[in-house]
């Protein structure tokens, strides 16, 4: 058996790097799933950074319906519209859609919007040049805003989308807010 | 004689397929042994997909029990039989692999084709946007501004075995949700807290409401009917307690009821308006208090006031209840983001969250003597 | 025993003289005691698991809440889940690679004995942990042994810290394990035992271990994530900090699938050995019976998202899944068609592993069958999360993995005590488990074809028939295991006839060469197999 050690020990460290890799693999996913999510739009997550908009060819024969839906989510006391229900839009075309918020509690609080689009796949064709949703919104008791977003469709929108949905849920975030303001103070 | 043998096999049959199908009637009834057809398209090409991929499954299971059972009875060594000493055959062993890659592809075809019309995403004629939280659904109509929460509605004191339990025992609402029948409805769905499933058997409709995101699912009812369903996903103590139910109506009846909402929900918010110049009596908001209680509060905090140890913290005796007013109302309003504690200000009224924070003020020993009333709530909630 | 070649190895795991007491047991470094210990363990873990399925059961009996509190209930389905998966069924499975798999390559010992007790007597702590939450003030985990975010993350009581712990250590035993099987399969096998001459059992072993160190550090990744999304502020599964409960699923099923087939492989090996023996003929198929386990450890990659057809996947990832799926039914099919072949034309008898294996192919037939109709996902829409799904993966570990442990300890009983257990009680313990286990399981389909959720602690009325059959089929299942506590307090106080070496009639294999009972060390110097 003696004779047999050095090997034991090689295999040994092999299956020990593989354990090891596979735990980093699983923190890997994280990333992995980001990148997927945004080639495939699986689960609707829309690019969280501002698209640019040159050279796009308008596609005039082509109609799409964007609805947008707003909420709050359970203790966020903030009253949160969108001034648009829904847009029709040829692929192409800028366009811009206005956001009203309104912090109605008497404490300052930090608003994170988050969106979601459904169907999912057609996440990916939603370009975003400007958006709240980038940024985390702070709003002093009583403040209200007007926030807007200018996003169009992609023109490569696959034909059977003829309309789809933009949600975004509004997250207080004050208190992780509070704490990233502490770290970097 | 021969006959005979085919009668019996026919009643045989007639009796299992009796048993099988029967049942699949829309009211389940005890012993049901089978999946409901449901009562729209997709629903009933779910049910015939169903029993296609189970007919196989049964006759692949059949036959390879069969081949078993023969080898068990004939070559037993009892019966004296010498082993065969065969251990391959490259032919047999591809014939077996093919076979089944052949079946798959006539399971796949047909399951593609169901899949793909389940996931139609043209236009709807309606859109409700269903909302999950921690115990119960919300139901709001984009294209009419009517919203509602929807809670189960059997009595406590039939889950503990005091009364007796009625024939929809757990699969009752205190207000369901009401569609039009010939119309295509779409679902948009989405939790406030935890993950939890959407489900109506009936629809074949099973989605989950993912926090923060939002999930699509469709349906058209042929029939009017009560349809009934529950919570699919884990979702907590109460996951068992949050039924789903459906009422689907023809389209005038669909419009009259929710013309008659739109007028409910108007009044209700000039009662609020009247509210706010009023007090009410301290009866009176421990009356609708504790009723108010009952319903959003007793799940987690429990009827005693007492909270789950470790869990749900108790409101008998606590700082928040005896001491601090304004803390108790923004807990209310508000809840506490991050944790079970929801805010209540979209689901109860002005007068309800006055009255069951009275209730908890003055109930079970926490003899503040205060009364809380709703322009208090509506100053926190507003900041005026 | 042999001291000749006591005298040329001086290792202190092959000291003759074993310490007495506690001590030899703390101590060990032989895999025979190890997997002893493993055995036992497992076994009080079955209990304990099923004491807990007994809890739900009574709650279940008939409608309305009458024993626990939903709270408790849940508590009671996630830990029993937990302790079944990583208690019972993976314990008692290494186990009998630690027993078997130095016997049957013509090894001395695992080749890395002192890791291997190590690997063992983490366990018992992991439990203690775990178990011990249930007793904290507000309770264990109670969100289900899937812990899907954020149920076990924002909202879960504060338990959970202990749930991640004792998850990482049970992890970590299972990895020591899996290395030192792959160590030693690799390394320690006897001159001329190549790979393909290798019995099926130690095949699959080798397998599943691989499919061991590949995922159990992605579930100890994803418990890790679930603690510091709970207590240090990262935001992976939360959506307002830009994570997805979503992709929690992901990461968890990626390890739940393989790990799935981690507690079936084996027993596919155990049948693969049982059903030559009492047929009395050789496996037929041993190449593609390889080539089957292989491929279905790797298809186990690329199926995950089955589990997840409801959260809202695209189409093409609908379909790229169903399909992966189904495609797991054609090697899986042809393991099955291969002990049938085996059986065809043999000589045939019923010893209790044959009992037990034959029960096994029919039992894990019905759930493969009923796990290929939820791979298809349009009708899955309907089968998700209800008791169909329950029926299904109980009918693949309990009449499947369950059956199976339970097969290969009357297999090899005989060969570890050197004494026939009791096959009176034996015949018992079958009969009485196989009517049970159907009248517990299978209406399980009924209810949840009906639309009967899982994991809830009370039903609507409509069920209430079946369900009271169910508990009571799931107390006799539960009584008929003291049947078998009895038979293997008795074998292991070495009570029965005496065995020859060979023990069974047809059995073939180097676990078969030495003698009955197997003695303290075996094959120091190594057999040479031709």
């Amino acid at each position: 058996m003696e004779s047999k050690q050095p090997e034991i020990r090689k295999t040994v460290i092999k299956l020990v790097a593989v354990v090891i890799g596979m735990f980093g693999f699983g923190f890997a996913l994280v990333p992995l799933y980001d990148v997927f999510c945004e080639i495939t739009g699986i689960n609707g997550k829309t690019s969280d950074v501002a698209a640019t908009y040159e050279n796009v060819v308008v596609d005039k024969g082509r109609w799409v319906n964007v609805e947008f839906i707003t909420r709050t989510n359970s203790g966020m006391p903030w009253e949160f519209k969108s001034q648009t229900k829904r847009v029709r839009v040829n692929p192409g075309e800028m366009h811009q859609v206005d956001f009203y918020a309104h912090n109605t509690s008497s404490r300052d609080i930090v608003g994170q919007a988050v969106p979601s689009v459904s169907p999912g796949t057609a996440a990916i064709y939603l370009n975003k040049t400007e958006c709240f949703c980038f940024d985390q919104q702070p709003l002093k008791a009583g403040e209200e805003v007007i926030m807007p977003m200018r996003f169009y469709v992609d023109p490569a929108l696959p034909e059977d989308i003829t309309y789809f949905t933009l949600q975004y849920t509004l997250y207080d975030v004050t208190e992780q807010a509070q704490e990233i303001a502490y770290n970097r103070g | 004689m021969r006959n005979k043998l085919y009668q019996l096999i026919a009643l045989a049959l007639s009796f299992i397929s009796t048993a099988l199908f029967a049942a699949s009637d829309t009211h389940p009834d005890a012993y049901q042994l089978n999946l409901t057809k449901g009562v729209t398209d997709i629903s009933q090409e779910v049910y015939d997909l169903h029993m296609t991929i189970f007919i196989i499954c049964v006759v692949i299971g059949a036959g390879v029990f069969a081949v078993m059972l023969w080898s068990t009875i004939f070559h037993r060594k009892s019966r004296g039989v010498k082993p065969a000493t065969f251990h391959e055959s490259v032919k047999v062993e591809i014939a077996w692999t093919v076979a089944p890659f052949v079946i798959l592809i006539f399971m796949a075809i047909p399951a593609a084709q169901t899949l793909i019309a389940m996931e139609d995403t043209t236009e709807a004629d309606i859109t409700v946007l269903v909302t999950g939280s921690q115990w119960k659904w919300h139901y709001k109509y984009m294209d009419d501004e009517v919203e509602f929460f929807s809670l189960m509605a059997t009595q406590q004191e039939e889950i503990k075995n005091k009364f007796e339990k009625n024939p929809n025992y757990l699969l009752e609402v205190d207000r369901p949700l009401v569609i039009p029948t010939d119309k295509k409805v779409r679902f948009l769905i989405t939790s406030d807290d935890v993950i939890h499933s959407w489900w109506v058997p009936a629809f074949a409709v099973k989605k989950d409401a993912n926090p923060g995101f939002i999930n699509e699912a469709w349906t058209k009812v042929n029939e009017p009917g009560i349809y009934r369903g529950q919570c699919a996903e884990l979702c907590g103590k109460d996951h068992g307690f949050m039924p789903v139910v459906v009422i689907a109506k023809e389209p005038a009846e669909y419009e009259a009821w929710i013309a008659e909402q739109k007028e409910i929900q108007r009044l209700a918010k000039e009662e609020e308006q009247k509210l706010l110049a009023m007090n009410m009596d301290m009866a009176e908001l421990m009356s609708v208090g504790e009723r108010v209680y009952a319903t959003a509060c007793a799940a987690c905090h429990m009827p005693n006031g007492e909270g789950l140890p470790g869990v749900f913290p108790a409101l008998k005796g606590s700082d928040i209840a005896l001491n601090d007013m304004q803390k108790h109302i923004d807990v209310v309003v508000n809840g506490i983001p991050g944790t079970a504690m929801q805010s209540y200000a979209k689901q109860l009224s002005l007068k309800e969250m006055a009255a069951v924070i009275t209730y908890e003020r003055n109930a079970w020993g926490n003899d503040t003597g205060e009364t809380v009333q709703a322009k208090d709530v509506n100053a926190l909630m507003n900041g005026n | 025993m042999t001291t000749a070649t006591d005298e040329l190895h001086h290792d202190d795991h092959h000291h003759d003289h074993k310490p007495s007491g506690i001590m030899r047991w703390l101590l060990t470094t032989n895999h025979k005691d190890i997997s002893s210990l493993y055995l036992w363990f497992a076994f009080i873990m079955f209990l304990v698991g099923g004491a807990m399925a007994m809890v739900i059961r009574a709650e279940l009996f008939q409608p309305g809440l009458q024993i626990v509190e939903p709270d408790f209930f849940n508590q009671m389905t996630t830990v029993h889940g937990l302790i079944m998966v990583f208690g019972a069924v993976m314990p008692a499975f290494t186990g009998l690679a630690n027993w078997m798999v130095p016997l049957m390559i013509g090894a001395p010992d695992m080749a890395l004995p002192r890791m291997n007790n190590w690997s063992f007597w983490i366990l018992p702590f992991a439990f203690a942990i775990l178990l011990s939450s249930l007793f904290m003030e507000g309770g264990g985990p109670n969100f289900g042994w899937t812990f899907y975010a954020p149920l076990s993350t924002t909202y879960s009581n504060d338990s959970t810290a202990l749930f991640v712990f004792s998850v990482h250590i049970m992890g970590a035993s299972s990895i020591m394990g899996a290395i030192n099987v792959i160590v030693t399969i690799l390394n320690m096998r006897a001159p001329g035992m190549t790979l393909m001459k290798m019995p099926l059992f130690v095949w699959t072993w080798l397998i599943t271990a691989f499919l061991l160190i590949a995922v159990m550090p992605v579930l100890a990744g994803a418990v890790t994530m679930v603690l510091t999304d709970k207590y240090f502020g990262t935001s992976f599964f939360d959506a307002a900090g830009g994570g997805d409960p979503v992709m929690f699923q992901h990461i968890f099923w990626f390890f739940g699938h393989p790990e799935v087939y981690i507690m079936i492989l084996p027993a596919f090996g155990i049948i693969s050995q049982i059903v030559p023996t009492f047929s009395r003929k050789k496996l037929f198929g041993y190449a593609s019976m390889v080539y089957a386990t292989a491929s279905i450890a790797l298809l186990s990659f690329v199926v995950w998202a089955h589990h997840m057809f409801t959260t809202g996947m695209p189409l093409f990832g609908e379909l790229f899944f169903m399909i992966a799926t189904m495609l797991i039914s054609v090697p899986t099919g042809v393991k099955v068609f291969n002990w049938v072949a085996t059986m065809w034309r043999g000589a045939i008898s019923f010893e209790m592993p044959m009992m037990f294996s034959l029960a096994f192919i029919v039992l894990f037939t019905i759930g493969g069958l009923s796990g290929l109709m939820l791979a298809i996902t349009p009708v899955d829409f309907q089968y998700h999360d209800t008791y169909f799904v329950v029926a299904h993966f109980h009918y693949v570990l309990v009449t499947g993995a369950v059956f199976s442990i339970m097969a290969a300890a009357y297999y090899w009983l005989p060969k570890w005590t050197g004494k026939m257990y009791d096959t009176t009680l034996a015949q018992w313990h079958f009969w009485c488990s196989l009517i049970s286990v159907n009248l517990l399981f299978f209406p399980m389909h009924f209810v949840g074809l009906a639309g009967m959720p899982r994991r809830i602690p009370d039903y609507a009325l409509q069920f209430a028939d079946f369900n009271k059959w169910i508990s009571i089929g799931g107390f006799a299942f539960g009584l008929s295991q003291l049947i078998f506590l009895a038979l293997l307090i008795k074998a292991c106080r070495k009570q029965g006839e005496p065995v020859s070496d060979q023990v069974w009639e047809g059995a073939e294999g180097l676990e078969w060469e030495v003698p009955s009972p197997a003695p303290y060390h075996t094959f120091e110097t190594p057999p040479v197999v031709k």
